[in-house]
């Protein structure tokens, strides 16, 4: 390690595997953020069991399957992005997140017309309908809303990060030897998309 | 290792990382060292505030009525207290200053592991704090919850609760930020020979609370959100109106607020650590005993939250199981107490300032402890709840526990930090009075709880009032030593003598380079060969 | 400072991880329709398990990591469960 003189400069040194250890604690943080959130599902669900099954009668399956798909392919462009790279192949890691992007997108395009589809049935909080529901299926809805959408305002940082990722890419600033960012911005990719293999099953296919 | 002659003008004040001077210099920096002082005057501030509602608070309760204030200013003021002083001043307190400035010089590194992080971690603690005392002034009005922001009341207070919670996110998000740098710091940048059984107990502990930030502060983060949401939307995930449980609320706070205890005295149970050595001139006690109990206590604070809520309505297979967990944590505290007195056993002590502020906090923190057992426990718990006798406990736990080793802290690294001495005396003096003061605060309301006092309240019977106005008494002698502390310290850094590089005669790296110390901390990484309490190489140390 | 170059599956590696997420989904949707009674939450929460460790191991690069990451992951993974346990004890018991 050369120790620099006197003056201004900052002892710059570069360390991976301590950005990704860094990293890796902000992924727990998110573990923990959306764990609390797992929690209030898991003991409202106990406490009104039945009313979720009806109410999660309302859900598209359907809808919630094509999203999982395409949030899977997306994690595995991210992945084939980063191996790319580090076989030093730009071009086609270039492409592997603009196709990542365009996933997050379609996932968003979904989530929006599946919103709307239960806000013109009047499911939202505090509109009327739900007010008419039993306790368990407000519940129920209230959490669906903060879940998903708090799952989908990390599905909109991801694709802010990717963005910056994607600049630096093609500016050459993210290479072969130098990588590290692109890896870390795919491992908070792999997390929203870890965060919704369980939102999943426990909204979508409880009937 | 630097020799102090040649390099007297070589200091981090007047070296910069930035290219800027003045105050762009301080603002803009990336040194670790810095960044601690900077928090220092922060909290400091944050801290005084916290004294002076105090003090208001104090002077309404001395006697039944209305003595200053309506009973509205003062649900805010309680609120406004708790929050400072919780938020603002005992979470970041030890660490955010000491762990910030000594963390790296102990391990012998020249900074954090991730420096711009740190800065940023800097600047969202003032924006919280900003915008907890923005809440203060908009309509609205401050928030009257308390600090422990209960559901259904905090969902239906009209006053800008939404905006004062966010502030709490915010500064939840700072403790986060500097969490994770420690970690990564303590696992990338020891120095060569660093193992992390020679690791400064100081370190392990704030390695610990570290890993408490991470994990925890998580929780407290997404139920504050809960509650915007609520609050913004009615969305009925804790309104008992629309199904919501509000013990799941209670829960959920008390899943961080907890750990957040531990947050709190971890790093202080690690300064202990650091100073009864060096000031008996003895290597630590059963060191890795001490070590491991950091991590134990961490663990096991994870585990006992719900004794806060005994009476709350929860089941009672949850209630014993929680009290039983709670008397587990007296286990690895006790570890770490017993060290420390079989430390000095046959020492050679020297009863400098720090050491006394060393033996305050053992005798308060103590108290605090044992009564942490009367609490723990159901049957005594039923009867105290929410009385005079929690708030008492918990001031011996956190002021006479964290707050006492505050100011130990600030006095054993003050030559280190700073480059002047203080004035023996003063310190000494100090030290008495603030025992004095503390106790006659704080031990009436051990025995008003007893006898009923509820904690919280704007008014009280009659038959209060001699201890409440013993306790407000204390009050002031306790305020005005603050202030005399503060007051020698300021005068001791202008006009001090200046500091040597070992004042104490320590051993940690920290004492091996000059004071204060130079903007990378080393000229050369040092190689670390000696256990880290081994006083042998103190004539070494002299000779070089 | 070294900075390691650890060894990172090729593109193949991770098609068939990605094939095989896909094949538990359609497992867990299938899986769905049928009526399993209380093991329903279960089955479906173990196939959600299983692609995860699928993502964090490979996607993730868990397994091809130092020790130290698996020993962080499985401790907070340990609190988080704690914590649902002990919470558990007061909504199935009251």
């Amino acid at each position: 390690m050369s120790s620099n003189q006197e003056g201004t400069a900052v002892h710059v040194h570069r360390d991976d595997l301590g950005a990704k250890i860094g990293m890796w604690l902000f992924l727990f943080t998110e573990v923990l953020l959306f764990g609390g959130m797992f929690l209030v599902y898991a003991f409202y669900r106990i406490q009104h069991a039945d009313h979720f099954r009806v109410a999660a009668m309302e859900l598209d399956t359907g809808i919630g399957t094509l999203n999982t798909i395409i949030l899977l392919t997306s994690s595995l462009t991210v992945a084939l992005a980063i191996a790319a790279i580090q076989k030093g192949n730009r071009f086609f890691s270039v492409l592997m997140i603009n196709l990542t992007l365009i996933f997050a997108v379609m996932f968003m395009v979904n989530k929006y017309f599946e919103w709307s589809a239960k806000i013109s049935h009047g499911i939202y909080p505090g509109s009327n309908v739900m007010l008419e529901l039993p306790n368990g299926q407000i519940l129920f809805f209230g959490l669906y809303y903060v879940m998903t959408g708090l799952h989908a305002l990390h599905v909109v940082i991801g694709v802010v990060i990717l963005g910056v990722m994607l600049i630096q890419l093609m500016k050459k600033k993210i290479t072969q030897d130098n990588h590290v960012k692109l890896e870390n911005a795919g491992l908070y990719w792999h997390l929203v998309d870890l965060i919704w293999i369980f939102l999943f099953p426990l909204f979508y296919l409880i009937q | 290792m630097a020799n102090g002659k040649d390099t007297v003008a070589e200091n981090f004040y007047n070296q910069s990382t930035n290219k800027h001077t003045g105050i762009l210099s301080w603002l803009l920096t990336v040194d670790h060292k810095r960044i601690g002082l900077m928090y220092l005057y922060a909290i400091l501030t944050f801290f005084v505030v916290g004294v002076i509602i105090g003090l208001l608070m104090r002077l309404e309760l001395i006697a039944p009525g209305r003595q200053l204030m309506d009973a509205q200013t003062y649900n805010a003021l309680f609120t406004l207290h708790g929050v400072i002083m919780i938020f603002l001043f005992i979470i970041p307190g030890l660490p955010a200053i000491f762990g910030n400035f000594f963390l790296p010089i102990q391990l012998g590194a020249r900074d954090v592991a991730f420096p711009r992080l740190n800065l940023l971690s800097f600047y969202v603690y003032l924006a919280g704090a900003f915008l907890a005392l923005l809440s203060l002034f908009l309509p609205g009005g401050p928030i009257d919850t308390g600090w422990t922001f209960y559901i259904p009341y905090s969902v239906r207070s009209t006053t800008n609760v939404s905006l004062a919670i966010f502030a709490a996110f915010v500064l939840g998000f700072s403790s986060i930020l500097t969490g994770i740098n420690f970690v990564t710091t303590v696992h990338r940048l020891r120095a060569p020979g660093m193992t992390f059984f020679k690791m400064p107990l100081f370190i392990w502990a704030t390695y610990a609370t570290a890993w408490i930030q991470i994990i925890a502060t998580p929780v407290i983060g997404i139920t504050i959100l809960l509650v915007m949401v609520e609050r913004a939307f009615g969305v009925g995930i804790f309104d008992p109106a629309l199904g919501g449980d509000p013990i799941l609320f209670q829960h959920m706070f008390w899943i961080y607020s907890h750990p957040a205890v531990y947050i709190m005295i971890l790093p202080a149970m690690g300064v202990v650590s650091e100073i009864i050595p060096t000031f008996v001139r003895r290597t630590i006690f059963g060191y890795k005993a001490i070590a491991i109990s950091s991590l134990a206590i961490a663990f096991v604070g994870y585990l006992v939250w719900a004794h806060h809520m005994f009476t709350s309505g929860m089941s009672d297979t949850a209630r014993w199981i929680f009290s039983l967990l709670t008397f587990i944590v007296a286990l690895p505290s006790g570890v770490k107490v017993f060290n420390w007195v079989a430390t000095m056993y046959k020492g050679s002590i020297d009863p400098k300032p720090p050491f006394l502020w060393v033996m305050n906090f053992i005798f308060l923190f103590s108290i605090g402890g044992l009564t942490g057992l009367v609490l723990g426990s159901l049957a005594t718990d039923i009867h105290l709840h929410d009385t005079y006798f929690v708030v008492a406990h918990f001031h011996y736990v956190m002021f006479g526990g964290t707050g006492t080793i505050f100011f130990a802290a600030l006095h054993y690294w003050f030559p280190k930090m700073f480059g002047k001495m203080y004035n023996d005396r003063l310190a000494r003096i100090a030290v008495v009075l603030f025992f004095v003061g503390f106790n006659l605060l704080y031990f009436p309301k051990f025995i008003l709880g007893y006898m009923g006092m509820p904690r919280r309240y704007y008014d009280y019977l009659p038959q209060f009032e001699p201890l409440q106005f013993v306790s407000t008494v204390g009050s002031w002698i306790l305020a005005g030593t603050i202030f005399f502390i503060i007051g020698y310290l300021i005068h001791a850094l202008l006009k001090g003598k200046k500091a040597t590089s070992n004042p104490w005669g320590g051993v940690t790296l920290e004492w091996h380079i000059p004071s204060p110390p130079p903007l990378e901390n080393f000229k050369e990484i040092p190689t670390v060969t000696h256990e880290p309490y081994d006083f042998s190489q103190l004539k070494e140390m002299k000779d070089e | 400072m070294e900075n390691h170059v650890k060894k990172h599956p090729g593109y193949s590696t991770y098609i068939f991880v990605w094939l095989a997420l896909l094949a538990f989904t359609s497992i867990t949707v299938t899986v769905a329709g049928i009526d399993l009674g209380n093991y329903t939450m279960l089955v479906a929460l173990g196939i959600a398990a299983i692609k995860s460790v699928l993502v964090i191991n490979i996607f993730m690069h868990i397994k091809y990591e130092e020790k130290i990451f698996k020993v962080f992951l499985l401790l907070s993974l340990f609190t988080l469960l704690s914590i649902f346990i002990l919470t558990l004890f007061d909504i199935i018991y009251r």
